[in-house]
């Protein structure tokens, strides 16, 4: 037996979609993460509610590299009907773990494998035929856990917080823990290597998906108003902020200090939240790719009346229908200058749960400081898995307003443009209405309008708002969040990267690093780019930009906007569905700088 | 020296107040009659503008808000999506007084969707349609209310079946439809009085003929076919909140509905039996009506309160959503580090 590896170990379970692996799943996730073990769980569902074959990967790193890896470590395999293929995921020297009451074709020398009868165990343990399903998904965790090192204390505190502390459902799930386990016991002596053992790495961490994060940051930034249309990825988002505000935005005699409205498309959730915020309620959608498509139209109104609006894309991929269960960055062209004319909208780029919630409270501050849509981009990997982040803090500052004139303020100054640029900055000032003054009202359209908001058909007028709506732009390049660099001493090749891919470069940097590639490394956080970008591309030899979609869109970007005149950015374009993964990166990144070393 | 008494409403206001720029539509547009109509409903009933908010999609319809109490908020938002931002707004601001106009196309073709939905929400609302059977701005294409067999300028003939905004909002339990002629104020403003009134989504449906485009031989949207083919369903009175009702009519003829705000339409029958509170009885006869070529004006539904979006269904508290401001919306320090928990 060659040596231990203890906290490196990266498992894939194969289970049928609405066979009730999910809190199997969760529990060793939860138990891994409670003995201090950096951890990350990818779900790999189908686009179906019962049926169709599912994955669920879990990663445990001890150097905290917690992005899905290719490889795989070791598989359980409860699927009949990926078997055979799953078998053949796991690596040279890795454990396959399977049912084997289901028929096995395929062999490797090369791998441990334990065949469990879980179907067999499952019935000679447990009468209630509908539990006994679920059940057997517990078998496999306590098997797991004697094979691997879970702590069974932590486990089973796991489970009974699954169960939301409910001691009978609990108590049923701890006998299939045990039964497992003894299985193991009585069967098996461990001749793989695969260790996990406590340590101290997750203190003040927490385990989260972005979409709970994001409607967190939601709530704590006063979001009052949630229009949507289901969708997957995006739906958890709304379904956990109601759930909150319907926790927390109640006064003492059940008054509810928020409105949700289930639309009947994305056209007319998008169209509440820009009523909403004309009107000047803190007002969100979320949606993905095919609802995108649908605001198109309803955000140009919104961009050129000047209305403040949050809408939250969980991006999944497309084009069309795509793969709505499948990650991918697609969307980042699209959402920049959704409508038609010259439209442009600032767009936030969350890395992951933790700037979900960061970012959640920015977007209202912008939407209602620039008057103006602001998309937040997030997406499958970062919304819908469980990810290892800092916990959230308190948010501090006050929130923005943006600037509102109230009747009070109308009586002082005597005049109200709705449209003038006062400030020099390009934002004009707004009114609300039921405001109660003579000046107060003013005439919001999409039409061609002037410093008043009258109908215009003026090329100087319509220039000259135009090119305001365009400051605007400029002005918010300070207010956006910037670019995180990180210089390393020495380093001539830059990595830019944003979004979820951001989960696998510590990763993949190391990996260079170890071939010796240092690299430099910046993450983009919003649109428009900034002339940080610029900067960073002229200070290294050459600059690899990660993203997940096919086409290079923030490429076409950083072109767009010529900040690589020497032409030094390449691409690593990552877009088969899954989650990026560390090794992806690092081989492409090689490959090139291999050749470019010769 | 005496100086002229200008006549004012009951909160102060001349009847200029609630004029707004002029219009840029034809000269004899039915919209512009509906625009008059709208001045005079909310004058006499002594609504503010400030409290109001003028909503509208795409077309010449919608243009018309522009051209009534320039002290109001107004919105043109996008074609046929009107109801969307209408709801948004409401959720935001309850208490926002909402007259929204929009027109045939806006309404029963490219919004059809929404404006289904803004029924079934029942958000507390005026809503006009400004029905004249084509698109103006467009010059001249049928909307999906033309009626079948109608004939358009060039002489195209619709095949379609027409679509009755009425009808579909009286099967979504719409609590107070109203179908009326551009050019009889006497039906209309008592009409659009009790719309403002009416707790809930009022709908009115007035056919306002297109001068332009719509107004020749063939058309069954004519000023002309319009006044040849309108049956006045009944006399229509509105008693404003304050006034007593006065009992001098013969019993049987006359019907009250009392509304939300403790005002009443008082309808004085005509030829015919008609009962707006039965829905079936009034679907039937929009059915019969739709058989004979005639139109039916006048009340033609009306129900008892149902829950209003953001009156009741919503149970929001009495402050207005978007004055809740940090401390009232931002949760403490604690709730957050039990929410941690959950997380850990």
């Amino acid at each position: 037996m060659s040596e231990k590896i203890v906290n490196d170990l990266s498992i894939q379970v194969a289970t049928v979609n609405g066979s009730g692996s999910q809190s199997s799943n969760n529990i060793i996730i939860k138990t891994l993460f409670r003995m201090g073990i950096p951890v990350g769980g990818k779900n790999l569902f189908p686009s179906n509610i019962a049926g169709l074959p599912t994955w669920y990967n879990i990663r445990a790193n001890k150097h905290g590299y917690i992005a899905r890896k290719n490889d795989v470590d070791m598989v359980i395999a409860m699927n009949q009907d990926t078997i055979d293929e799953d078998i053949m995921q796991v690596i040279k020297g890795g454990v396959f773990i399977y049912n084997s009451d289901l028929k096995l074709n395929a062999s490797r020398e090369d791998i441990i494998v334990y065949p469990v009868p879980f179907n067999t165990i499952a019935k000679e343990n447990f009468t209630d035929i509908k539990l006994r399903k679920l059940l057997t998904n517990m078998l496999y965790v306590g098997f797991l856990a004697e094979l691997i090192g879970l702590e069974e204390a932590t486990a089973k505190q796991a489970i009974l917080d699954n169960f939301k502390g409910k001691v009978k459902a609990a108590e049923v799930n701890y006998q299939a823990y045990d039964v497992g386990a003894k299985y193991f016991r009585d069967n098996f002596s461990k001749t793989d290597n695969y260790y996990v053992e406590r340590m101290d790495a997750n203190a003040g961490k927490i385990l989260i998906d972005g979409n709970s994060a994001g409607a967190l940051g939601s709530l704590f930034a006063g979001c009052n108003v949630v229009a949507w249309y289901p969708i997957t990825p995006s739906s958890s988002l709304c379904e956990s902020l109601i759930s909150y505000l319907r926790k927390y935005q109640l006064t003492e005699d059940g008054k509810a200090k928020y409105a949700e409205v289930q639309a009947e498309d994305e056209l007319a959730a998008v169209g509440m939240v820009i009523g909403a915020s004309w009107a000047g309620a803190r007002a969100l959608t979320a949606t993905s790719g095919p609802g995108i498509s649908l605001m198109a139209e309803f955000t140009g109104l919104a961009y050129y009346a000047e209305i403040p609006a949050v809408i939250w894309d969980i991006q999944r991929m497309g084009p069309s229908t795509g793969l709505p269960t499948r990650t991918a960055q697609g969307d980042l062209l699209f959402t920049y200058n959704l409508s038609h004319g010259d439209t442009k909208h600032l767009v936030l780029l969350p890395r992951n749960p933790e700037e979900c919630f960061e970012f959640a409270p920015v977007a209202f501050d912008l939407a209602e400081r620039f008057q103006t849509p602001v998309f937040v981009l997030s997406d499958l990997d970062i919304g819908m898995n469980n990810w290892m982040v800092n916990e959230l803090k308190y948010p501090e500052g006050s929130y923005d307003r943006g600037k509102v004139l109230t009747a009070e303020d109308l009586e002082r100054l005597g005049k109200f443009e709705r449209y003038r640029d006062v400030d020099g900055d390009g934002i004009p000032y707004r009114t609300l209405p039921g405001t109660k003054h003579p000046l107060a009202a003013y005439f919001t359209r999409g039409s061609g309008h002037n410093e008043k908001g009258a109908y215009t058909e003026r090329p100087d007028d319509y220039v000259r708002n135009i090119d305001r709506v365009n400051r605007k732009t400029e002005t918010a390049k300070k207010y956006i969040p910037a670019p995180l660099v990180d210089w390393v001493n020495g380093a001539d090749v830059g990595i830019i990267a944003y979004g979820s891919s951001d989960s696998a470069m510590k990763e993949a940097r190391d990996n260079l690093a170890a071939k010796g590639i240092k690299t430099n490394y910046m993450t983009v956080r919003a649109l428009p780019l900034t002339d940080d970008v610029k900067d960073f591309i002229a200070k290294n030899r050459v600059v690899y930009l990660v993203e997940q979609n096919r086409d290079a869109q923030m490429l076409r970007l950083v072109l767009m906007e010529r900040m690589d005149p020497q032409e030094k950015v390449k691409s690593v374009l990552h877009y088969n569905g899954f989650t990026i993964d560390a090794k992806f990166i690092s081989e492409n990144i090689l490959q090139v700088e291999g050749v470019v070393r010769v | 020296m005496s100086s002229i008494a200008v006549k004012t409403n009951q909160i102060g206001l001349s009847k200029n107040e609630y004029r707004g720029a002029n219009s840029t539509l034809c000269s004899g547009c039915g919209h512009d009659s509906i625009t008059s109509h709208i001045i005079t409903s909310y004058y006499e009933l002594g609504i503010d503008p400030y409290t109001v908010a003028k909503m509208s999609g795409i077309g010449c319809s919608s243009k018309t808000p522009a051209y009534f109490m320039s002290k109001a908020h107004g919105f043109n938002s996008v074609h046929g999506r009107m109801p969307s931002v209408v709801t948004g707004a409401k959720m935001a601001n309850k208490h926002i007084n909402i007259v929204a106009v929009s027109g045939d196309g806006d309404t029963g073709n490219i919004g059809l969707g929404q404006f289904m939905h803004i029924v079934r929400r029942n958000v507390d609302m005026l809503y006009i349609i400004e029905n004249n059977g084509v698109y103006g701005l467009t010059k001249g294409q049928f909307s999906a209310t033309a009626d079948t067999g109608s004939k358009l300028k060039h002489g195209t003939i619709n095949e379609f079946t027409a679509l009755d905004p009425c009808a579909l909002a009286i099967e979504l339990d719409c609590g107070y439809v109203v179908r009326s002629f551009a050019g009889d104020p006497k039906q209309l403003v008592p009409l659009m009085k009790g719309g403002i009134s009416h707790k809930g989504l009022a709908l009115m449906d007035i056919i306002s003929p297109c001068v332009t485009f719509n107004n020749h031989l063939g058309s069954t949207k004519s000023y002309d076919y319009v006044k040849e083919h309108d049956i006045r369903l009944h006399e229509v009175n509105f008693i404003p909140s304050y006034e007593e009702i006065s009992v001098d009519y013969e019993a049987g003829d006359i019907k009250d509905v009392t509304l939300h705000d403790g005002s009443h339409i008082r309808l004085k029958k005509l030829d015919r039996d008609f009962d707006p509170t039965n829905k079936l009885e009034v679907l039937q006869a929009l059915e019969m009506a739709r058989r004979e070529h005639i139109i039916l004006t006048g009340l033609l539904y009306t129900a008892a309160d149902g829950k209003d979006l953001t009156g009741e269904v919503l149970n929001l508290v009495e402050q207005p959503l978007y004055a809740l401001m940090e401390e009232d919306l931002r949760p403490s320090r604690e709730v957050l580090s039990k929410i941690m928990s959950d997380f850990r």
